[in-house]
């Protein structure tokens, strides 16, 4: 019971200590804003909080054990990659093959299939397993959820979600054998 | 497997020193839990040389976590894969959340941690707006097919698609999962994103379904055809400019 009230009392006393404090800091800015409109009526009353951001990267290398860190901060704003839109086109019926691709863990290489200027197969040349694999073609009706065909979007952004290092070996094969489909 | 981190912290007392503890943290975990580290502590349970009852408590949590999520995704989540474990599907989505932690128990309000496209955020970005995130584009690296505008939640895009890395349909090993090439989950916070991102990419085709029926999830599904299927709810964290 005395313990609660010490800790009430400690409680009012701080109170105190900041009404205090408030009081001081709301007197202060009164009269600063007082002094700066007397003092230079042509300025705005709005005082910029410099709102600084730090951007902080680093890559972890998990395969060599010796792999140095790397540190980069950039006491700038944040990172605002621009995305450009393109167009994804049609693409020439044929089977294509991408080039080989190190993947970091090994090599990758694909081949896609196009027929009426769709993507009906893409297949796995090479991978780290060297077996070959073949894509199956599934088209379950899903009546809850919605369908949109992708679209690059050209809006400001701060971070970006997707597909991560790992996957780029993929992507890069498969990116040049859709290229070599192009119309 | 290479994992870029990047920390923001847009609140003004932010110093140096906050962010080495963040990546101090990252650099802990990673010297415990990666499976091409020789001397990792996971590596020495794979060598059968530590017992689970032996190990750390933090590996103990990890096991227990993953044995949950393989439970909750009927198996499709797995860490263990010939009779080796690797974690780094649940590793990944737990690290980043105690990291954001780290930073949230320092009283910052306005941050994110993102690693390897994995995201958790809070606060607001320089312009006072909720953080803006874009998907990348599967097809192409340097294209956003999708703004996203969310805060104090987790965002996670599975994508890998090559078997051995930590995406295989457990339940078919032979196959590879190709159908689809990228799932984007946005859920309560990012170990959750995470690891139902994971398992529901596993899925293949199906794996949105499996998101749609989770209550606070969304997802965003990309197919080989370059068609997207997307939850219900899924529009309301679209950016409309």
């Amino acid at each position: 019971m005395s313990k609660n009230q010490s800790q009430r009392n400690i409680g009012a006393t701080h109170m105190i200590k900041k009404f205090f404090l408030s009081s001081f800091v709301i007197f202060s800015f009164i009269a600063y804003v007082v002094h700066q409109r007397f003092s230079h009526p042509d300025l705005a009353l709005s005082p910029t909080p410099t709102m600084t951001s730090i951007v902080s990267q680093k890559s972890f290398t998990v395969s060599s054990s010796n792999a140095p860190f790397t540190t980069s901060v950039h006491p700038t704003a944040s990172i605002l990659p621009t995305a450009v839109p393109t167009n994804p086109g049609q693409y020439k019926d044929g089977v294509y093959t991408g080039p080989q691709v190190d993947a970091y863990y090994g090599i990758v290489e694909v081949q896609v299939t196009v027929y009426n200027g769709q993507i009906t197969n893409v297949q796995f040349l090479k991978y780290p397993n060297d077996r070959r694999t073949s894509v199956r073609i599934n088209n379950i009706a899903m009546p809850y959820l919605q369908q949109e065909a992708i679209q690059a979007q050209s809006a400001h952004i701060n971070i970006i979600s997707g597909a991560t290092f790992t996957s780029r070996g993929f992507a890069m094969s498969l990116n040049a054998a859709l290229g070599s489909a192009k119309n | 497997m290479g994992m870029p981190i990047t920390v923001e912290v847009l609140d003004t007392l932010a110093i140096e020193s906050d962010f080495d503890d963040v990546f101090a943290y990252f650099e802990y975990v990673d010297e415990k839990f990666s499976t091409y580290k020789q001397d990792s502590e996971i590596s020495q349970i794979n060598r059968r040389e530590l017992s689970l009852k032996e190990s750390s408590p933090d590996m103990k949590t990890i096991f227990k976590m993953s044995e949950q999520t393989r439970l909750e995704t009927n198996g499709y989540f797995n860490i263990r894969h010939n009779d080796m474990y690797d974690p780094s599907g649940i590793v990944k989505g737990w690290s980043i959340y105690n990291a954001a932690q780290i930073l949230r128990q320092k009283g910052f309000g306005n941050y994110y941690v993102e690693a390897g496209g994995d995201i958790q955020m809070l606060g607001t970005n320089t312009e006072g707006q909720d953080w803006r995130i874009g998907i990348r584009n599967p097809f192409n690296l340097d294209e956003i097919i999708k703004v996203l505008s969310v805060t104090d939640r987790g965002v996670a895009t599975s994508g890998t698609y090559v078997r051995g890395q930590h995406v295989y349909n457990p339940l078919a090993k032979n196959e590879l999962i190709t159908d689809i090439l990228s799932l984007t989950v946005i859920g309560p916070d990012i170990y959750e994103a995470d690891r139902f991102a994971t398992a529901a990419f596993a899925m293949g085709r199906s794996g949105i379904n499996f998101i749609e029926r989770l209550e606070d999830f969304e997802g965003y599904m990309i197919d080989k055809d370059k068609q997207a299927t997307f939850t219900t709810s899924f529009e309301e964290w679209v950016l409309h400019d």
